[in-house]
């Protein structure tokens, strides 16, 4: 499964700092810690923080702080932020032919698959279990 | 406070009704039949002695060509005694009891739109398997 790049990003921004809700980070520490881009990284800080999960914190040592619950939030929550949500998606060109019915429904075992694996893994879960 | 401890007739009740109430399903016989020996069948009791769920399962060979391994069949906890760990106390036991048995490895079987359990299992640390499981309605 191919994450697109921001997701990849917010799910190792929101990892990170969950694993400390008591630390703050700015978008420059994160992107020096996974090797990725500061700017890319900042628009995804800001998606994260207006989508809850975690919060800016102002001053000289400014940076963002989690603030969600790691127990209830999966890794769904966070890709569902920068990825369309499996089975909500728009019609494709042929769907309605036998052939195309066929392909989509194999598609969507997919889907089903790949969703119940993100809507399992709590934030908890993952940096306990590793 | 959570206590496990093997379950007994008189838990059939309970265990039923709960059941019941979780999965829409009256199905009194097969909880009866887990009771057999060599069966694990727990009961979790809240300090206080009530009952707060149940979990069933045994160590199976050669399933689906597969070596030794205990199988969880099924676990439920009383929607209102949740999150206070007797889930993992259950699971912790019977673990425990596969173990003594000589397997190392547990599996379950876990409906893919149901995510309170597969969350549940994950948070145990299980993952996906090496086998998938195939279905198909007969005409």
């Amino acid at each position: 499964m191919k994450l697109q790049t921001a997701t990849r990003l917010g799910l190792y921004a929101t990892l990170e700092l969950a694993r400390d809700p008591a630390q703050t980070l700015s978008s420059a520490d994160l992107a020096d810690r996974f090797g990725v881009s500061t700017h890319h990284l900042a628009k995804v800080l800001r998606t994260l923080s207006t989508a809850g999960l975690v919060q800016a914190e102002r001053g000289a040592s400014g940076g963002y702080r989690f603030t969600g619950n790691r127990r209830r939030i999966t890794l769904m929550d966070v890709v569902a932020l920068f990825e369309p949500v499996p089975g909500n998606r728009a019609k494709e060109p042929g769907e309605d032919t036998e052939i195309g019915g066929a392909l989509q429904r194999v598609l969507t075992e997919i889907d089903e698959i790949a969703e119940a694996t993100l809507r399992s893994v709590s934030l908890e879960t993952m940096l306990t279990k590793g | 406070m959570v206590a496990v401890r093997p379950a007994q007739a008189s838990d059939l009740p309970a265990i039923s009704a709960l059941d019941a109430r979780l999965t829409g399903t009256c199905k009194p016989e097969y909880w009866r039949e887990r009771l057999a020996p060599g069966l694990h069948f727990l009961v979790a009791e809240t300090g206080k002695g009530a009952f707060a769920g149940f979990i069933a399962g045994e160590v199976r060979a050669w399933e689906f060509g597969q070596p030794p391994a205990g199988w969880v069949f099924a676990i439920q906890i009383d929607p209102k005694l949740r999150l206070k760990g007797a889930g993992s106390a259950l699971f912790e036991a019977l673990v425990a009891r596969f173990k003594a048995e000589g397997v190392t490895r547990v599996r379950t079987l876990v409906d893919r739109k149901d995510h309170l359990i597969l969350s549940f299992f994950r948070a145990q640390g299980m993952v996906a398997g090496p086998s998938l499981q195939l279905d198909k309605e007969l005409p």
